[in-house]
């Protein structure tokens, strides 16, 4: 007999692992969900961990009022097959309160905005542990994250003063009014995501796949075209066979022109890419350490 | 290129800004195409902007702000590489004196630690730190990579000097598996491909060694321990008597209808059924698995408890030696009560005796020491409220290992090894 695990069944033991120390250890915790690739997996370990129990976490939306109709249809008919409890923070009631002014201009967006609502979400429902899907590969900043992020009582993460991991031993202990940000999958790459997408035949919002859109170019990305688009003079809109690699707000999220339609196709094609995932990501493009900053303030 | 097959391999480097270090992990990541375009083309602007004339690689494993500033690597990194033979996860640590606790917990998940050596420079004090912590640590494999090859003339008495010098020093230490290679990293030489300038080397180069080297017997497959994490109770009609005991099989083997033992009640029972996240009903699981065990009679366990063979049992202590790394800027205080995190269990405990400090670099042992700074490492007695079960680290890394958490800061200030 051979005790050997892939490196894709260790990954995912590892994630199911810290997603039962979330639970064991925190009082409310809730799951992160964007609707993206990355948050559905965590959504189907969560499942897996639990198993024949419920998900013990509602999913946690933070509507920015700009979302893809298929992200949305996508997350209901996940949080009905789960039977999980699905909570809504909008944007666009937090723009309408006055709390945060909406950005003006033609690559305006509700990006930061997302931070006030996710934390305002978080003191409403008093959650104490919000699990994400957030990579190391993904981004620098993130590279340094820990699986069990500690957060003060304002939601900022302090990154030069973060508590050492060792072995398999998470530190969860928190004053009160602090939390805690959890990434299972923090050793995932974008590679064994979809690798084990298409092993385990996890469904996925079609925005994923090779489809027509109306989109239009501005620099080196590709914005689809929508009524929340600013456009720059001479900009207009026109049909392209794309897809998109991850899934956020509609006004930042970049297409990439492609044919692929299948997940062997798109497997072939993270395979062999010469950009990040987020390369296309203009909220990352502001700066060199925007998601750094933004992550110091509250951000996922 | 069917990767699901292939497995996974943690290690861990460590040194300081001259040595090599940055280049050889560019090197490794851009040779197995893990760099994208926009990457290099972010940090050639940084390096432009720096003023230098080639592209500074360490700005790919340079996280924060401060570190890119700043030019040094502040806190564990870690990096993702693979090739069609394996998954690479490295965690990239600070070789400094003051970081002794990043290469401990980047020591603490790794398989292999990969130790560079400046051909010029040879066994030096830093050489000496990071391998006496593979070996506090017990890092399986050790992979010593004599690198600047070019800068000695491939010169092959250099590499055995070095080889030999090291040798020596590390039969001192409690290290398993031991491997040699000579390399440039700048130039390439018996990384991926077989130097053409050091024939005399009849050795694997350092990327097939990776790929290569078993870790498939890291795992102890003979002493069955599983810490209980959580109870799972359905409350529906359909699994109305469910109860299953949720968890990650830190080290053996459970079967079905198998005998065992829980602790601390030593209460006994049978295995009814076992099941992995992938599949429902499972004859048998294996340590790294997380799973759930369900037993043939109703016994109060919830988490914290141990399921383990009755035959084989670890101890259960409420006062033990062990090594500790302090990791936080406070000072250890002897005699105050730290909560110590152990498996899935949680207790009360107290540093009663420093037995003796270690002076890394010479490994001398300092006795009559009251005080621990961040970075120290010493042999301690701790005393704890209730048994802590456990084996000793040398022999299971997962009931071997601990943390300290101070009371008021709740922060992770010590990391123990059980000895």
């Amino acid at each position: 007999m051979n005790y050997r695990l892939s490196h894709l069944d260790e990954l995912e033991s590892e994630s199911i692992y810290i997603l039962r120390e979330a639970f064991a250890q925190f009082q409310n915790p809730c799951i992160l969900f964007s609707g993206g690739k990355d948050s559905i997996v965590v959504s189907y370990l969560a499942a897996k961990a639990f198993y024949p129990a419920k998900i013990p976490f509602p999913l946690v939306h933070i509507d920015t009022g700009h979302n893809f109709q298929e992200t949305l249809d996508y997350r209901d008919s996940l949080v009905e097959k789960f039977g999980a409890s699905l909570i809504v923070g909008s944007v666009q009631q937090t723009i309408d309160e006055g709390k945060v002014v909406e950005e003006k201009g033609h690559n305006a967006s509700r990006n930061r905005a997302q931070t006030t609502t996710l934390l305002d979400t978080i003191e409403q429902y008093k959650f104490d542990a919000a699990i994400g899907g957030a990579r190391r590969d993904e981004e620098k900043a993130r590279a340094k994250e820990r699986f069990f992020s500690h957060r003060d009582e304002f939601g900022q993460w302090d990154p030069k003063n973060q508590r050492p991991e060792l072995w398999n031993i998470f530190n969860g202990k928190k004053q009160m009014g602090e939390h805690f940000r959890i990434f299972p999958i923090s050793n995932w790459t974008e590679m064994d995501i979809w690798m084990y997408i298409k092993e385990k035949n996890i469904p996925l919002p079609s925005l994923y796949f090779s489809h027509k859109r109306e989109c239009i170019r501005r620099d080196d990305s590709i914005l689809a075209y929508s009524s929340y688009l600013n456009l720059k003079e001479g900009e207009k809109p026109e049909e392209m066979v794309v897809r998109f690699r991850t899934i956020g707000d509609l006004t930042i999220t970049g297409a990439v022109e492609s044919d692929a339609d299948t997940l062997e196709l798109i497997i072939n094609e993270v395979a062999t890419a010469r950009q990040t995932e987020r390369g296309t990501r203009s909220d990352d493009l502001r700066s060199e350490s925007s998601m750094e900053d933004r992550k110091k303030e509250g951000y996922f | 290129m069917n990767a699901t097959k292939s497995d996974l391999l943690r290690f861990t480097t460590a040194g300081s800004v001259d040595d090599g270090k940055s280049t050889l992990i560019g090197r490794l990541l851009y040779d197995s195409k893990s760099v994208f375009e926009d990457q290099i083309s972010s940090i050639k602007k940084t390096s432009e902007r720096k003023g230098l004339e080639h592209i500074d690689l360490s700005l790919l494993t340079d996280g924060l702000k401060d570190e890119r500033e700043q030019g040094i690597t502040i806190d564990v990194a870690y990096r993702y590489f693979s090739t069609p033979k394996r998954k690479f996860i490295i965690a990239d640590t600070p070789g400094h004196i003051q970081y002794t606790r990043n290469m401990v917990t980047g020591a603490s998940t790794a398989n292999l630690a990969l130790i560079l050596i400046d051909a010029r420079k040879g066994v030096i004090e830093q050489t000496r730190r990071h391998s006496f912590i593979a070996s506090l640590l017990q890092i399986p494999h050790v992979l010593v990579c004599v690198n600047k090859m070019d800068l000695v003339d491939y010169d092959e008495k250099v590499y055995e000097s070095i080889v030999e010098d090291y040798r020596d020093f590390a039969s001192k230490l409690d290290i398993q598996d031991f491997h040699f290679i000579p390399i440039s990293a700048l130039l390439g030489d018996n990384v991926v491909n077989k130097s053409e300038n050091m024939s005399w080397y009849g050795g694997a180069t350092l990327l097939y060694t990776l790929e290569t080297i078993q870790v498939a017997n890291d795992y102890n497959h003979l002493d069955t321990r599983f810490p209980i994490q959580t109870v799972i109770r359905p409350h529906n009609s359909e699994y109305h008597d469910f109860r299953g005991y949720a968890g990650r099989l830190v080290s053996g083997i459970i079967r079905q209808n198998d005998d065992i033992m829980v602790l601390p009640s030593g209460l006994t029972s049978k295995v009814k059924a076992l099941h992995t996240p992938n599949e429902q009903n499972v004859n048998e699981v294996f340590a790294p698995q997380s799973i759930v065990v369900e037993l043939a009679d109703d016994i109060d366990i919830s988490r914290g408890d141990m399921i383990i063979k009755e035959n084989n049992q670890p101890l259960a202590l409420q006062e033990f030696d062990a090594m500790i790394c302090w990791l936080d800027n406070k000072p250890m205080n002897l005699g105050a009560k730290y909560t110590i995190r152990h498996t899935t269990k949680e207790a009360k405990s107290i540093i009663k005796e420093i037995v003796y400090k270690i002076e890394i670099s010479t490994l001398q042992r300092l006795e009559n020491e009251t005080n621990l700074q961040m970075n120290d490492i010493a042999r301690i007695k701790l005393k704890t409220t209730s048994q802590i079960m456990h084996d000793s680290y040398r022999k299971n890394r997962f009931t071997g290992s601990f943390v300290l958490v101070e009371e008021v800061s709740n922060n992770t200030v010590a990391a123990g090894m059980i000895i």
